[in-house]
């Protein structure tokens, strides 16, 4: 028996008067999986979330979380759903175990499971020894642990993370996207939205989405093979700006950029191209200290699947 | 100061002005809502005020005195009565607003000192008509004879100033046709102006601070002084601009007289938008909110101007504590001075008191809002 | 460095007696594009503040094109740009308006003006909304119209706060390929940015934790400072992957990826036939093993653990 999806969208439409924010999106997400919606600001997955939740109705389409229908029973999809936000809503002027009290006492967890679970949220974000500290006083990382602690307080089967790792340092992001897989070894499924690259990378399954649809699905991996046409090709050369110029007149060149000290450029086929554009650039004077293939990023990927409307999701508004 | 910048800064403020419904709301209709109202609400309760007479001594003399009350459209005796309960239970009644007891030896006293009393009884419950009642009744018995004293006290709602002995002078009011309006409307032009101005000037600062555009502001090379002028120049034509909209509502719309000049008019306005717009321009630097501003502003111009500056409570029938602290209200000087420009045809000259006083206070703020503004986050 | 134009010693700021800048020393040479990378609170935006004059030093000194800004922080203003965080458009004025103020508030001539606003909006791809409230336009657009507001007065120096913070991937090149061709005009870019990836666009990059410099060089040299390489083995149970790899000999860390295990190893070229063994011997399926480049942020990572650990001791 194939086990039901823990989150299913079908053909979700959303539209603000004229405007369509969320067009005909479809996904799946199988219990236990971590699936991020990557996108940039305004694109609609924000949109997509507050459906999820309950807090906004589809114009059309159909979604479902742990089984109950997000337009027709709000309530019970709320109770299984923990939602941790980009803002941490956590009370800057209560102190940690304040903080936990709250948000326990909202997800209405009572009795001898009231303690033990503040007790685990506090072993969880590493925050044992420090209830008494004012939240305002932690620095990012903890904050954001105790943010998750707070989101998931109520054992949620499902949890919807919002840009959750933006602007903290590396060290507290991995420690956080350790929690994420413990938590998804756990079976608890985990619905990322984000527009930051690095984030997506932890993902299991990933959704491009831009102006209101989804552009590619599949893993990092997939997404990364499978949206570029072509090679990417690390290119060092003096002068750069010079090369710049010769290798976007080249037959075969898709595209030329500068990229810090050395210039990303997309051809059909990276084997001709190396002998070709190193021939090329020394005919022309310039120095090629390196031509050689390299991996193309989840950026590359992103521009590739929607660079073809410059301003990527500029709309009318 | 580079004026270049300083006009890019005001043009760009007048921009945002025009593109904010709340700020327009402010700048044109707030003005006329007030002139309206104020103007309106001077009018309707001032005319066929209910008297009650209680003539001890129903002379020739006593007759032509209540003939006076009785001419003027202010008053309609609707009863004589013969004791002095009668009068005391009919104003308790409500069945009159006033009381006029003439006394036994109105005639007499008058023969021989030339000097005589009458007594008036006002309900007192409503301040505002209990002051124009016995303003008017003042006026009724100065008509008939310079000579006679009024006393009045108030029933109801006694209050201290009620109890004291009122002594009349005419000559102030420059205003025969005894019309409130006339007295409350020149006013009016100063409340707006400190609203105004107060409120739009104190968003300024503390709107750039909250959408964030102030660090940017500060990166550039305009200085503290040219950002303060450019951000008040279009406020001060705004001002200017409610000005002469009051001043053609007042005497198109309300039939108030304009004696003066409109170039005294115009210079003093002026004067008195440096102060105001000095005042809402340190609040806004000192507080960085929208919020906050606005409701500073309220306090620091709406209640002394509608208060103490003398706009539609005659200063000199304060109390004498209270009288002091109306020299210090920076609006009364200006309300004076509309007054002398609208009623008496002051020039420059006759006003020199006034505007030497709001110059002194142009100045103080000035040298304090150029300060009050550091090119710094912090 | 004799052609230094930003030049920054011993730079010193608290707030609220905690540092958010402390011991900072720096130089920018003409014409490159130097990064100023960390998490926030890093004290990214306090140090362009301070080199843009609107945030006064505790102590230190700093130079921006032969300026003394601590001592005379108005001097500066009209030699550089510095574009905050939060860019200052005014929401309520259309792209011409905005435009129009920041180009009179330098002293530009209204021909010179047009001329480059023209320029400008073109590179941007914006010339269609010229008239459009700055309020309407999407986030990348209105950070590329806070560039052309930064750039009108043809400035030397420009101090650029996370102007990719939340842009989209295709603004966030057309941002970055505006920057490189005024670089190759001999401006001096400073720009902060909390994205490591971003990190490898730059020069030269500072590398800032809780206030203080945890390096300075190029992307080429910061990734020497990694010990070894990094390594990525597809894997659909990245976790089990690395519970099998605990206490190997040469792991230095392993990191669960979405659909991957990175692995730190001492030596890959002996250590990937080992994982091989080892994993194979464990039951454990797995895909291809490749050597990845080291990013920006893994070299951030290691130089904090170990700066912990230190610390620890």
């Amino acid at each position: 028996m194939v086990e039901p999806p823990s989150i299913l969208v079908e053909e979700l439409v959303k539209r603000f008067g004229s405007f369509t924010a969320v067009d005909r999106v479809s996904f799946r997400i199988a219990g236990g999986e971590i699936f991020g919606l990557l996108g940039p600001n305004g694109s609609g997955k924000s949109t997509i979330i507050r459906m999820l939740c309950g807090l906004l109705t589809p114009t059309a389409g159909r979604a479902s979380v742990v089984g109950f229908n997000v337009a027709k029973e709000p309530e019970e999809v709320r109770r299984h759903i923990g939602y941790m936000s980009q803002k941490f809503s956590l009370y800057d002027d209560l102190r940690v175990i304040e903080n936990l009290e709250f948000f326990a006492g909202l997800y209405g967890v009572k009795g001898t499971l009231f303690k033990e679970r503040i007790g685990w949220a506090l072993e969880m974000a590493g925050l044992k020894g420090s209830e008494a500290l004012l939240t305002g006083e932690l620095a990012g990382g903890w904050k954001q642990r105790l943010a998750l602690g707070c989101a998931v307080l109520h054992r949620p089967r499902v949890v919807f993370l919002d840009e959750p790792t933006a602007g903290v340092d590396p060290l507290s992001r991995r420690r956080f996207w350790e929690l994420i897989h413990q938590m998804s070894a756990d079976g608890v499924t985990v619905l990322v939205t984000t527009h930051y690259m690095d984030e997506a990378e932890y993902c299991n399954r990933l959704a491009l989405i831009d102006a209101g649809r989804i552009v590619a699905g599949g893993s990092p991996s997939e997404i990364k093979r499978t949206a570029i046409r072509g090679d990417l090709l690390l290119v060092e050369c003096a002068p750069l700006g010079r090369g710049l110029e010769l290798i976007k007149r080249q037959p075969g060149v898709l595209d030329a950029a500068v990229f810090g000290a050395a210039l990303h450029v997309v051809v059909t086929a990276a084997e001709r191209a190396r002998i070709e554009l190193a021939a090329a650039l020394a005919s022309a004077g310039v120095e090629a200290s390196r031509i050689e293939p390299i991996a193309p990023s989840l950026e590359d990927a992103f521009v590739a699947l929607t660079g073809g409307h410059p301003g990527g999701s500029e709309r009318a508004q | 100061m580079n004026w270049r910048r300083t006009v890019a800064i005001g043009r760009k403020e007048f921009i945002q002005v025009r593109r904010d419904p709340r700020s327009l709301l402010i700048a044109v209709l707030l003005p006329l809502i007030q002139i309206l109202l104020l103007g309106y609400g001077a009018r309707l309760d001032a005319d066929h005020i209910p008297v009650y007479v209680y003539d001890q001594e129903a002379s020739q003399n006593s007759q032509a005195l209540l003939k006076h009350f009785q001419a003027s459209r202010y008053f309609d005796v609707i009863k004589v009565v013969d004791n002095y309960p009668a009068l005391v239970r009919a104003i308790d009644a409500d069945r009159c607003k006033l009381g006029v007891i003439i006394p036994w030896d109105f005639s007499r006293r008058l023969d021989d000192a030339h000097r005589t009393q009458v007594q008036a009884l006002v309900d007192g419950t409503d301040d505002n008509s209990a002051q124009l009642a016995v303003g008017y009744a003042q006026a009724v018995v100065g008509a008939y004879s310079d000579d006679i004293q009024l006393q009045w006290f108030a029933l109801k709602g006694i209050s201290q100033q009620a109890t004291q002995p009122l002594s009349v002078d005419y000559r102030t009011w420059f205003n025969e046709e005894l019309e409130s309006k006339n007295f409350i409307i020149p006013g009016t032009i100063a409340l707006v102006m400190a609203l105004m101005g107060a409120l739009l000037s104190s968003l300024t600062i503390a709107r750039e601070w909250e959408r964030g555009t102030m660090e940017q502001l500060i990166a550039t090379p305009a200085t503290a002084t040219e950002i303060m002028m450019g951000k008040l120049l279009p406020y001060f034509v705004i001002g200017l601009f409610d000005a002469a909209l009051c001043t053609a509502f007042a005497v198109g719309w309300f039939a108030v007289p304009f004696r003066g000049s409109l170039g005294t008019l115009f210079f003093t306005t002026g004067l008195f938008l440096v102060v105001i717009l000095g005042i809402g321009y340190m609040i806004s630097v000192a507080t960085k909110s929208q919020l906050g501003a606005s409701q500073y502003a309220l306090l620091v111009t709406l209640l002394p101007t509608s208060m103490l500056s003398g706009f539609a409570f005659p200063i000199d029938q304060m109390p004498a504590p209270i009288r002091a602290i109306t020299y210090v209200v920076y609006s009364r000087y200006y309300v004076s001075a509309l007054k002398g420009i609208f009623l008496a045809g002051s020039g420059v000259r006759d006003l020199a008191p006034e505007i030497a006083a709001m110059a002194v206070y142009a100045g103080v703020i000035v040298f304090f809002a150029t300060r009050a503004f550091r090119k710094s986050l912090r | 460095m004799n052609d230094a134009v930003v030049k920054v010693d011993r730079l010193t700021k608290h707030f609220a007696g905690r540092p958010v800048v402390e011991d900072l020393s720096f130089a920018v040479r003409r014409g490159e594009i130097l990064g100023l990378v960390g998490p926030d609170g890093a004290g990214k935006t306090t140090t362009l503040r301070i080199l843009a004059g609107v945030l006064p030093a505790d102590s230190g000194a700093a130079r921006v094109a032969d300026q003394d800004v601590i001592r005379d922080p108005e001097a500066v203003k009209s030699r550089i740009s510095y574009m905050a965080q939060r860019f200052g458009l005014y929401e309520d004025l259309t792209v011409d308006e905005n435009i129009r103020f920041y180009a009179e508030l330098f002293e530009v001539a209204a021909a010179v003006r047009e001329q480059r606003a023209r320029e400008l909006l073109a590179a941007c791809g914006m010339t269609p909304f010229q008239r459009r409230l700055a309020g309407q336009l999407s986030g990348g657009m209105k950070r590329k119209l806070g560039l052309v507001c930064a750039l009108i007065h043809t400035p030397q120096i420009l101090l650029l706060d996370e102007p990719t913070t939340g842009v989209d991937p295709v603004s966030r090149r057309e941002l970055w390929s505006i920057l490189y061709s005024l670089v190759f005009q001999g401006v001096t870019v400073l720009i902060s940015t909390a994205y490591f990836d971003e990190a490898e666009r730059c020069h030269r990059l500072l590398l800032l934790h809780r206030g203080r410099l945890l390096f300075c060089g190029t992307p080429a040299e910061l990734k020497g400072k990694l010990p070894g390489a990094v390594l990525s083995l597809a894997s659909s149970e990245p976790r089990r992957l690395r519970a099998a790899l605990a206490g190997a000999d040469g792991v230095l860390s392993a990191m669960a990826m979405g659909d991957a295990l990175h692995v730190v190893v001492d030596d890959p070229a002996r250590r990937i036939p080992e994982l091989r063994e080892q994993l194979g011997a464990a039951g454990l399926g797995f895909g291809d093993i490749t050597t990845m480049g080291a990013t920006v942020e893994d070299v951030f990572a290691y130089m904090v653990s170990r700066q912990e650990a230190e610390r620890g001791r």
